[in-house]
């Protein structure tokens, strides 16, 4: 077939659109989807020899073994249980703060403690970690201090295991929370005034305006927000879980991105580690796109 | 005058929006005081003797105020060294980051540009799907980056998050007849964005940049993994092994004596070392994230609309 001319002088003036364009095309190709390819090792016996796909295939021995492993129940139940812990425990507080800030009529003082509560998110994970252990620590903490100081014996806060899930849940709202309230600041700033006003001429309370104006408003946000988080349920962070974790929280820290880490980059198990992943990524994709559909039918509000 | 007229409406409101107002502020006073109190508490251990903090007796100001923990930070070799990798990463990775990502942006921007709906979804698909730890990390063996700089600069240059953020802006902002005009002189799509789109980009390129130097300053994850020489290591492993793995050897000077004072002394101020560190190392980001917050905030709210 002929290709018509004045398509061809098309492609041609946008030849430096297709430049620029293969800039950005080439590291998305290299850096996300030729290692995609290495997921087939999940598949595969690793050599080191003859490289990703040189190795014979195992079928599905790698997840055989991850499933069979006697640790593995602890370890996916801690993944579900600290995901859906945090986001449980973390979810209510951005719109707290949000409706919360709407609330303060006083512009200056809105935005010095909208500021406050976003500083936070610009503190590293390793340092989060750090100032939870060093607040807590047994022999020169200050909240051992404070129960010293009213009478009570100290307690080693990070030797106990059930420190683990508290301190991870509530270090992540504590930098979290004024940054997730953007979102919901933003939705409320865009409510109708109309909207207020009827509300005045019926006489509703400020908690009424809240329940039947504010919150109604914000629902499409809320629910987005919501299903972004149970779609990302498997996938919490390796970084906090690994700073925090010692042997006697173990049975609550380990998580599936911190078992990847140990046998894939420690231990040099490749493939089953890559399996590990995998299973990590199917599972998070399932859930995506099952509250997706859920949220879908019950509110029409959905991603996609 | 204002406060009394304030004051004056407070009384005038109903019982009912009292009590819940009440509740509202209790709860703002709260949270911002447990937000503020642990960063406050690190700032006066930092600027305390070391005695005092090891005696617990800093509460919410610095106790005997000195600056022994900052002159024991600065006097260590491999802070300075992770300082110094840490500033490097960050301005590679956010010029590189900036620039390809900008790129990106422009081409998806151009409505009439014939493969823009093929990489929009080329571009989607990553953010859904990834090969995960280990091929990634086998990756970039097989390409010799690991343990180089490249590693921890490059692979996220691309932040489709930011693409569309920026794109969004570009097409919402920049005005149509700007390209007509453009065209009609003769220029071509690469003169545009030098010289009208990117001009025209600058607060979406502080946008862009903010949030690359923001992800490197506290990067720790790649470092872990992709970096093994402790020459190259950034500022955050550092941490990591002083502040929480408790490697800290503050006598790296000759000072060392075996009395007992002197070792004592030498814990103590391992310890209070700790609380400077942790100052030094957010400060930057501390001092310049309210300035410049409106940038981070513009970032989130362009993405949450155009998700």
């Amino acid at each position: 077939m002929k290709v018509p001319g004045h398509v061809i002088k098309k492609q041609k003036r946008y030849w430096q659109l297709y430049l620029l364009a293969l800039i950005p095309f080439t590291f998305v190709l290299l850096f996300n989807y030729m290692p995609m390819y290495g997921i087939l090792l999940a598949f595969k016996d690793y050599s080191i020899k003859k490289g990703i796909l040189g190795g014979r295939w195992a079928g599905l021995k790698y997840f055989r073994q991850l499933f069979s492993i006697p640790n593995f129940p602890l370890i996916l139940r801690n993944t579900i249980v600290l995901s859906i812990e945090s986001m449980i425990i973390g979810f209510p507080f951005p719109i707290l703060l949000a409706l919360s800030f709407n609330e303060i009529a006083n512009k200056n003082i809105r935005k010095v403690l909208q500021t406050i509560t976003f500083a936070p998110f610009f503190i590293s994970t390793v340092v989060v970690v750090s100032i939870i252990f060093q607040m807590f620590s047994y022999r020169y903490g200050v909240v051992n201090s404070i129960i010293r100081a009213l009478g009570g014996s100290a307690v080693n806060f990070p030797g106990i295991a059930g420190f683990f899930r508290p301190a991870y849940i509530f270090s992540g709202v504590w930098q979290g929370a004024g940054y997730s309230s953007i979102l919901y600041i933003a939705a409320l700033s865009a409510v109708d005034v109309s909207l207020y006003e009827a509300a005045a001429i019926d006489g509703a309370s400020r908690l009424q305006k809240v329940l039947h104006v504010d919150i109604p408003c914000i629902a499409p946000t809320i629910i987005i927000t919501l299903i972004l988080n149970v779609g990302n349920i498997l996938s919490i962070g390796f970084e906090k879980a690994y700073l925090m974790q010692n042997p006697v929280n173990y049975k609550y820290s380990e998580i599936i991105a911190t078992y990847v880490y140990k046998t894939g980059i420690e231990q040099a198990q490749f493939s089953f580690a890559t399996a590990v992943g995998l299973f990590n990524s199917v599972v998070n994709c399932i859930m995506l796109v099952l509250v997706n559909t859920i949220a879908g039918k019950i509110s029409e509000t959905s991603l996609f | 005058m204002k406060r009394k007229s304030s004051l004056h409406k407070w009384r005038n409101l109903p019982a009912g929006d009292k009590a819940y107002l009440a509740f509202v502020y209790l709860f703002l006073a709260l949270f911002v005081t447990i937000v503020i109190y642990p960063l406050l508490y690190v700032i006066s251990c930092s600027f305390s003797s070391p005695e005092a903090l090891i005696q617990g007796r800093v509460f919410f100001l610095p106790v005997e105020p000195g600056i022994q923990g900052y002159e024991a930070v600065f006097s260590n070799a491999r802070i300075w060294s992770g300082y110094a990798n840490t500033i490097l990463y960050t301005a590679t990775g956010t010029a590189l980051g900036t620039s390809v990502s900008m790129i990106a942006a422009y081409v998806l921007s151009r409505r009439e540009f014939p493969v823009r709906g093929f990489l929009t979804i080329f571009f989607m698909v990553t953010m859904f799907i990834s090969g995960g730890t280990i091929p990634m990390y086998l990756w970039l063996k097989r390409l010799h980056m690991l343990n180089t700089i490249w590693a921890i600069v490059v692979p996220g240059a691309v932040s489709v998050w930011l693409v569309i953020v920026a794109r969004t802006f570009v097409q919402s902002t920049i005005p149509e007849e700007l390209f007509e005009a453009t065209s009609l002189d003769g220029g071509s799509y690469l003169q545009y964005f030098l010289r009208v789109v990117l001009p025209l980009s600058k607060p979406i390129l502080a946008v862009l940049a903010l949030n690359f130097a923001l992800g490197q300053w506290n990067s720790y994850y790649n470092a872990l993994i992709y970096l093994n020489d402790a020459s190259k290591y950034p500022l955050q492993i550092i941490l990591r092994d002083i502040l929480i793995q408790n490697s800290v050897d503050v006598t790296n000077s000759a000072s060392g004596g075996t009395d007992v004072n002197n070792q004592m002394h030498r814990q103590y101020l391992s310890e209070l070392l700790k609380y400077s560190l942790i100052i030094v190392s957010s400060a930057p980001l501390l001092i310049i994230y309210p300035f410049l917050q409106k940038y981070f905030i513009k970032g989130t709210m362009i993405g949450s609309v155009k998700g």
